[in-house]
């Protein structure tokens, strides 16, 4: 069974034909060529898939395309401005929060949406407080970023980055 | 003695060359590379542990719509090298272990090849299968020479007589697990035949050695082979070697009429087809006088090999060259088991016989009351005694005075289990790491002059995540007197010059030793100023100290662990690992490298195990919901840092390598310290809370 859908994709309006057992992840790489988002287990256990599905971090592969017809869809190649990289893609480069860089749009995406979930005043597993503004410490960054895992072992420095990237 | 490079660009801090290409998910990975009508590849496994294919009936899946072929061993294309038997599927309906190749559905669609590869009915005739690791099996032998060309056994003096005669001793066996690399980019191949032959997007350690590998199975010549990879996701020595699922992306291209052939292997498969580090019981013996100066040593290791093809884990092989002793006596015995292949892993034989004999060293300082570190610098050896010539450089007693000092190790409670803070019983324990210096003959490097100081450099070198973009980039801008900027580094692809595998931490000092010698050969050849057009290519110069020197990195990892008083809740907060590799090109991408590696060793410590099921011969923890690796709020404070190590004899940048010491003693390193915390020895990997329940 197949369906017609229509997704904005980083900015652009995409209409493609899905099966309908398509998961976003595979009509944004297969059938929409948008290859930033990566498939690491297509099953939601290691995040690299992770857009921002109306601003919110979702993990692609998870998610039926039908679904989301009429979506907005944001990458990590659809975060920068024109030349300019978005401030967590900036702190990434500068704090070298990447090795081979597969889980990185993934961990892009997914930082970008923390950070607006913890000013959100979304708490976390480890927030001590369920109702005060979010104090993103290391503790809270680090549980926040656990669904994005990294093999090559670069979890400090993404730490380092996304603390920057959060200015605290 | 090597003419030595003068560093400038090199040893100083530079961003990743790629690094703009990743954080935008530009860079191009395997199966990123568009291609116009692919077929789309599912692979069938044998869903039993041992026995044979007797039918496949594949009509409904062939019936549906969208699938082009179902391959099977008895339609598939003839192999024709049956040297490598991971490699040479679908030749006949046997099945070797649970999880191999049985077939393959190619179809329009991945969503259509998947729902046809399950509806593919196969038959068996099962033969028992037989999956259990023991140290007491009358099967186990000794293979030839274990990876990496050693021996397999060496017996130096009397290592029973001094051990019987020992005041102090040590007889433990430690047991590490069957564990998996699990890179975070999935093997995948995308294969496309023409009349010039085969070429394949493939995600490798090194692009010409799958096309060594790959090219005599289709009964081609090399050069009709062409494997490209610029950006590889990982690979911690599962792509080093090509696996079977390679071979079937190229068969199945063979029977789809010119159209590009895509696979993505999903990460359960990988569990079976693409190598797994073998699991280990390695006794341990240690005897050493009342001072602490070991007098006999003894590493006997039992472990894993695939019954089909062998491979023989290199376990025992630090131990013959980390410590002084009189009497050693170090052995391998393999169990040949229905298990899928093992292969490399992160530091092959260095890292999983690192932890027997670092966590029995810890052992034994406690025997002999003294502190662990004092013990391992009272056995300190200027001398290899593996090969019995002198170490180019070692430099381990400073590493852990630095380390000591910055660790705050003179703080630590010295009576195990003394330490309670907030419910948490609190350690710090030390392991020594070291990894041997391969050498790697065979690069070669090509650079033309373009003009205005600007310079091509080519070679197939590959990069996994390790920085070579960026660091052959700064070697090739020092051997060419101009700024990094100037130099246009091309690699990752067969139509370079030939370039070895990215492994056993070798391809810095293999790769840039040949751009070192290329860009000597184009100055004299050409002058200081060679016209735009002027070639120099080379291998690297011939080495003579590899001959007169012993030649291994070191290193000594701290580790500070927390185990919960009520739960056993273990917790790493702080790691420091200070490494002696010789120079660092890039002091950036070398921290992210060693931290990286002992994250992995914390992974290794605390989270890693495949659980081979006796009943089935499954792997069945195969994904990474499972098989645990660490996840961010695992990872706490880890720093690596190194000495300045000034070492004239190893290749004219002065490199050792750096991708797999940090693993090497992480895990000792957590285990001791989680004792030192607790007053309970863990001697079996990895560390799981309930060994810690009071």
């Amino acid at each position: 069974m197949h369906a017609d859908i229509e997704i904005e994709v980083d900015g652009e309006v995409r209409s493609t034909t899905v099966d309908t057992r398509t998961t976003l992840l595979d009509a944004l790489r297969d059938r929409l060529g948008v290859t930033a988002p990566k498939k690491g287990c297509d099953h939601g256990q290691c995040g690299a898939c992770t857009v921002l599905l109306h601003g919110r971090r979702v993990l692609s592969c998870l998610t039926l395309a039908v679904a989301h017809d009429g979506a907005v869809v944001t990458t990590a190649a659809g975060v920068a401005v024109g030349d300019a990289l978005h401030p967590v893609q900036e702190a990434f480069v500068d704090h070298d929060g990447f090795q081979c860089g597969f889980c990185t749009p993934g961990q892009i995406c997914s930082a970008i949406a923390m950070l607006e979930e913890a000013a959100a005043g979304h708490p976390s597993h480890v927030t001590d407080d369920l109702v005060a503004p979010v104090t993103l410490d290391d503790d809270e960054i680090r549980e926040r970023m656990s669904g994005n895992l990294c093999r090559c072992g670069a979890y400090v420095n993404i730490l380092a980055a996304v603390r920057s990237a959060a200015g605290t | 003695m090597t003419d030595m490079l003068e560093p400038r660009a090199m040893g100083r801090d530079r961003v990743r060359h790629d690094a703009r290409a990743k954080v935008t998910g530009a860079a191009l990975y395997a199966g990123d590379h568009a291609v116009e009508r692919p077929v789309h590849l599912h692979v069938l496994q044998a869903s039993i542990g041992r026995g044979r294919v007797t039918s496949i009936d594949a009509s409904e899946a062939s019936a549906l719509d969208g699938v082009l072929t179902v391959l099977t061993h008895e339609n598939a294309p003839q192999l024709s090298n049956a040297d490598d038997a991971e490699l040479f599927i679908l030749q006949s309906p046997a099945v070797a272990f649970r999880g191999q190749i049985i077939g393959a559905v190619l179809a329009e669609t991945p969503e259509v090849a998947r729902q046809a590869a399950g509806s593919v009915r196969v038959a068996y005739d099962v033969e028992a299968h037989d999956v259990d690791l023991r140290a007491d099996r009358d099967d186990l032998y000794a293979p030839e020479e274990v990876n990496a060309g050693y021996a397999t056994d060496t017996d130096d003096g009397d290592v029973d007589a001094a051990y019987d005669a020992a005041p102090r001793r040590v007889d433990q066996s430690y047991r590490t697990p069957l564990e998996v690399n699990n890179p975070m980019e999935p093997h995948a191949t995308t294969a496309t035949w023409s009349e010039d032959g085969l070429t394949l997007h493939d995600s490798t350690q090194g692009v010409h050695s799958v096309r060594a590998t790959i090219a005599p199975l289709f009964g081609l010549d090399e050069d009709q082979v062409r494997v490209v990879a610029p950006h590889v996701g990982g690979g911690f020595g599962s792509k080093g070697t090509a696996h079977a699922h390679i071979a079937l992306a190229a068969m199945a291209a063979k029977v789809s009429d010119g159209r590009p052939v895509k696979l993505a292997v999903t990460r359960q498969q990988m569990f079976s087809l693409v190598g797994h580090r073998t699991a280990t019981i390695q006794r341990v013996r240690l005897a050493a006088d009342e001072a602490g100066h070991l007098t006999a040593v003894a590493h006997e290791v039992v472990e894993h090999t695939s019954r089909i093809k062998e491979y023989a884990e290199q376990t025992t092989v630090p131990t013959r060259s980390i410590y002084a002793t009189p009497n050693r006596r170090t052995s391998h015995r393999l169990a040949p088991l229905d298990v899928p292949v093992p292969s490399w892993m992160r530091a092959p034989g260095e890292c999983p016989g690192n932890f027997g004999p670092e966590v029995a060293i810890d052992e034994l300082a406690e025997v002999c009351g003294l502190d662990p570190i004092e013990l391992r610098v009272r056995n300190e050896t200027d001398v290899d005694a593996a090969t019995g010539l002198p170490f180019s450089s070692r430099t381990l007693v400073e590493c852990f005075d630095i380390g000591a000092l910055r660790f705050g190790w003179s703080d630590r409670p010295t009576v195990p289990g003394s330490r309670v803070v907030d419910g948490w019983r609190v350690g710090l324990g030390v392991a020594t790491s070291t990894y041997p210096v391969h050498t790697m003959p065979g690069s070669v490097a090509k650079v033309r002059s373009e003009g205005e100081g600007h310079y091509a450099v080519h070679i197939g070198a590959v990069d996994i995540g390790t920085g070579t973009w960026t660091a052959l980039a700064q070697i090739a801008a020092d051997a060419l007197d101009v700024a990094v900027e100037c130099i246009d580094l091309e690699i990752g692809d067969t139509s370079l010059p030939y370039a070895t595998v990215a492994g056993g931490s070798s391809g810095i000092r293999s790769w840039g030793s040949a751009i070192v010698e290329a860009a000597r050969r184009l100055r004299s050849e050409h002058g200081d100023h060679p016209p735009e057009g002027a070639n120099g290519e080379s291998e690297a110069a011939d080495n003579p100290d590899t001959e007169q020197y012993a030649m291994r990195a070191f290193g000594a990892q701290f580790a500070e662990v927390q185990v919960h008083c009520d739960t056993g809740e273990i917790r790493v907060p702080r790691m420091l690992g200070v490494f002696a590799v010789g120079r660092i090109v890039n002091p950036r991408t070398a921290r992210s490298q060693l931290v990286g590696g002992m994250t992995m060793g914390l992974s290794m410590a605390l989270h890693e195990q495949a659980f081979l099921d006796r009943a089935t011969g499954h792997i069945v923890n195969h994904d990474l919901a499972e098989y645990h690796i660490a996840a961010h709020a695992d990872v706490a404070d880890i720093e690596a840092i190194w000495v300045d190590e000034e070492d004239p004899h190893l290749n004219p940048m002065g490199t050792k390598g750096i991708g797999e010491i940090g693993i090497v003693g992480a895990a000792a390193a957590i285990a001791n310290a989680a004792h030192a915390a607790t007053g309970t020895r863990v001697r079996e990997l990895p560390l799981t809370a309930d060994r810690y329940l009071p």
